[in-house]
């Protein structure tokens, strides 16, 4: 060890490609499991939240209107980035009193879950989409659009792996997203942040908030301009109150909540189905 | 250059007109010059009991409460049969039937044999068709030229399609296994009703699910008939129960603890009670709600058959239909043009009889309908709009509604915003592409849409940004099993027909 005094970093929010405060200016202490102080951490408003949901909507026509080749680039770049930081986000789980080897495997997991899901850009409508042989003369098919503005309720387990998890899928198709991370373990979702801001996802594409989540899960979930909502914690009450939010809107809703999220089960096409839209587009057939 | 442009316009206003035909002011006049004579279907082979009870287990049983509902001809406002009023009882008698027979029978077949009974109640549609045509008609006032068309041949259709999956399963889900989910109940709306059953039914007994259905209030009876052909069919007691009833008796479905999965087509009011009440369940469900579709003209689209298909659009099924063209957006340069050969086509409509075969607009589905139907013709006239509608006469009993178009309407009044469900249009304009998609998306609803114009890469690109689940290009309200169907947004949750419509009736392993 030098002597040298260490620069510590401070953490805030990540929101429409910038790394703002909350607007309220409140923090809260995140603490390692011996209470030593590790880093204040933003504690975000109502109007945080409604300020995130206007950036993600503003930014969803560009994302998906990106070509499939070039959001699967971009996944792909995401996972380039995160590799280089391996460390950083190595050290920063150990201060929250995280294991090295357990950090390393998670960090390393989530490396291949992003490289997973930057290969599905282009073949999830190859896949998932029909050529439908209707009995009149038209040709029919359908195809899997992006749903729209997605929430995302981050779980406390896991706190990268989890994100990831969560993230990929949903931005993989072309949607945008807000993550309520975890109120206890939000600095790797913050870390994760400066990550997808040097990775060439578009300003506003993910949005990531911190603070006391059940002071924020209403305010998103009811929030008109809210399309879906991927919920990872396990709470039946908190379950139960999101599926009531999201019928003020006809949301779509789905709980995935995971005791571990290293397995492979989290890596598959209908994880990516479960936020997009079937459109069939009809037209006439004739001379 | 601008020798000759000056020239050009000279001699267009030189104070003479254009020289035309001299045919080019006339138009055909049906109502003076034509005279249908009426053709109507006769409906005195078609047998509809004086009353009818539940459908449960294989057997018609009487309400637990006896208490009877009626269902009466909106064409003439006379009673056609009386109905169970299904209460929380006969529901549970029903999910239990339900549940017996999944566990006993259904569950136990093999794809193949359940795709034999579905083909075998496909058959008995068709055969059944002209009786099921004139009791659909009869019971819902929708024209017989429509059910005969399009509500029983579809419904057979989607039969057929779904019974060539129950044994191909497989293949439908990459890399995963599917079963079935249990017990399904299911709630469908009055204004197709024998066809929303086929599109309810036959994928759930496809995928090996059992059924609990509710026909709405309104238009019971083909349901009912539908019951009689399942017993014909041989299918095993309890794998299809109807329980007839209104909305307590669908919420009784919805809230019962038995049932794994709930299916509802209707309006989004009440789709959004649905989704609220099975908050904290487990339960599966599809919501298929209401719709305000964008109908988008472009100034190269082929003119008259575009007015055909604008009038298919919000006329088909008096406007009783979720996916319909209700908000028509023309590009301002032939806005005036069309309108005009709009109101002429309209003047030719047919407003009548359901079952005169002439027929082109039936009559309204319910008292209750019509009233709300006359009231949003009042909120348009009161929020300024310029109402036209054609100048056919009515009969003089029963509930009938003119074909009806509103102009001068903004994107904030309550007709552009609101579902009307009925043959009622509004017509707004735009310049640029830009323009009309914003209009288009500036809903909570996304159903259906429609784009009219000759140049492909429009249609793909305005198709691409309008947020519907379904694109009609150059066409309108067109349907089939193989399509998926079914909304984005406020219109609702899940797809129904194609490989689409398998997916809400099974959990992957």
């Amino acid at each position: 060890m030098s002597d040298r005094l260490e620069v510590l970093k401070t953490y805030k929010t990540y929101v429409g490609g910038k790394f703002p405060r909350s607007e309220s200016n409140r923090i809260y202490r995140i603490e390692n499991p011996g209470g030593k102080h590790i880093a204040n951490a933003c504690r975000c408003t109502r109007k945080d939240v409604r300020d995130a949901v206007v950036v993600a909507r503003s930014a969803f026509d560009g994302w998906s209107g990106r070509s499939a080749y070039n959001r699967g680039q971009i996944l792909y770049r995401i996972a380039e980035m995160l590799e280089g930081r391996k460390d950083q986000f190595v050290n920063e789980l150990e201060l929250l009193g995280a294991k090295k080897k357990n950090a390393q495997k998670e960090i390393e997991i989530s490396i291949d879950r992003l490289i997973y899901y930057a290969g599905w850009t282009d073949k999830i409508s190859q896949v998932f989409g029909t050529v439908n042989p209707v009995a009149s003369s038209h040709f029919n098919f359908s195809m899997p659009e992006p749903t729209g503005v997605v929430g995302i309720i981050g779980p406390d387990e896991s706190p990268l792996l989890s994100i990831v998890s969560l993230v990929a899928p949903v931005i993989a198709c072309g949607n945008s997203c807000i993550i309520l991370a975890s109120t206890e373990n939000p600095l790797s979702a913050v870390s994760f942040g400066e990550v997808l801001h040097a990775s060439d996802v578009p300003a506003g594409v993910v949005n990531i908030l911190t603070g006391n989540r059940d002071e924020m899960v209403n305010h998103l979930t009811t929030h008109m301009d809210v399309n879906a909502i991927f919920n990872a914690i396990n709470d039946s009450e908190t379950k139960k109150q999101l599926d009531e939010n999201a019928s003020i809107s006809v949301k779509r809703v789905k709980h995935y909540s995971q005791s571990d999220w290293s397995e492979e089960k989290h890596e598959n096409p209908y994880l990516i189905l479960d936020f997009m839209e079937t459109k069939t587009t009809w037209h006439p057939v004739g001379a | 250059m601008s020798e000759t442009k000056e020239k050009t316009s000279a001699d267009a206003t030189n104070g003479s007109p254009k020289p035309t035909s001299p045919n080019a002011d006339l138009k055909l006049d049906f109502a003076s010059f034509w005279e249908y004579s009426s053709a109507p279907e006769s409906s005195d082979f078609v047998e509809i009991n004086e009353k009818y009870n539940h459908f449960i287990n294989g057997e018609f049983v009487e309400p637990e409460k006896g208490r009877y509902m009626k269902s009466i001809n909106p064409a003439s406002e006379e009673i056609l049969t009386e109905f169970a009023e299904g209460t929380s009882e006969d529901v549970d008698k029903a999910v239990q039937a339900a549940r017996k027979a999944y566990n006993k029978t259904w569950s136990k077949l093999s794809g193949r044999e359940r795709g034999k009974y579905l083909y075998r109640i496909a058959r008995m549609i068709q055969e059944r068709s002209r009786e099921l045509a004139i009791t659909e008609t009869m019971d819902g006032g929708k024209p017989i030229r429509e059910s005969r068309d399009v509500d029983v041949p579809l419904a057979a259709a989607h039969f057929f399609y779904y019974a060539g999956w129950a044994d191909k399963l497989e293949y439908a889900f990459p890399g995963r296994k599917p079963e079935p989910l249990g017990v399904c109940g299911q709630i469908i709306p009055w204004n197709f009703p024998l066809l929303m059953l086929a599109w309810k039914i036959a994928p759930a007994l496809a995928t090996g699910n059992t059924v609990v259905l509710k026909p709405a209030e309104t238009t019971p009876i083909t349901a009912l008939k539908f019951a009689e052909i399942c017993s014909d069919a041989g299918l095993p007691d309890g794998v299809v129960n109807i329980v007839t009833g209104a909305g307590q008796t669908g919420s009784a479905i919805v809230n019962h603890q038995g049932v794994d999965k709930i299916a509802f087509t209707g309006s989004t009011e009440v789709g959004k009670i649905i989704q609220k009440s099975l908050a904290g369940t487990y339960k599966k469900y599809t919501l298929e709600l209401g719709g305000k579709g964008p109908n988008i003209v472009f100034e190269d689209a082929p003119i008259d058959q575009t007015v055909e298909g604008i009038i298919n659009a919000i006329f088909f099924n008096q406007g009783h239909v979720c996916c319909a063209g209700s908000r028509l957006l023309i590009q301002e340069g032939i806005s005036e043009r069309l309108i005009q050969k709009l109101k002429d086509r309209m003047e030719t409509l047919i407003v009548g009889d359901p079952l005169d075969k002439n027929t082109d607009i039936g009559a309204i589905n319910s008292k209750a309908q019509f009233e709300k139907i006359n009231e949003y013709l009042e909120i348009g006239v009161n929020e300024g709009a310029e109402i036209y509608q054609s100048k056919c006469d009515l009969p003089e009993n029963g509930y009938f509604c003119r074909p009806t178009i509103f102009t001068g309407v903004g994107q904030s009044n309550r007709i552009v915003r609101e579902e009307i469900f009925g043959p009622v249009l509004t017509i707004q304009t735009f310049r640029t592409p830009d323009e009309a998609i914003e209009k288009a998306n500036n809903t909570p609803y996304g159903l259906a849409s429609g784009i009219w114009t000759d140049k492909g890469s429009k249609i793909f690109k305005v198709g691409q940004k309008v947020r519907s689940g379904v694109m009609w290009s150059n066409t309108y309200n067109k349907f089939d099993p193989t399509s998926p169907f079914g909304g984005y947004k406020e219109s609702g949750i899940g797809r129904e027909g194609g490989l689409h419509g398998l997916y809400p009736y099974v959990k992957l392993n």
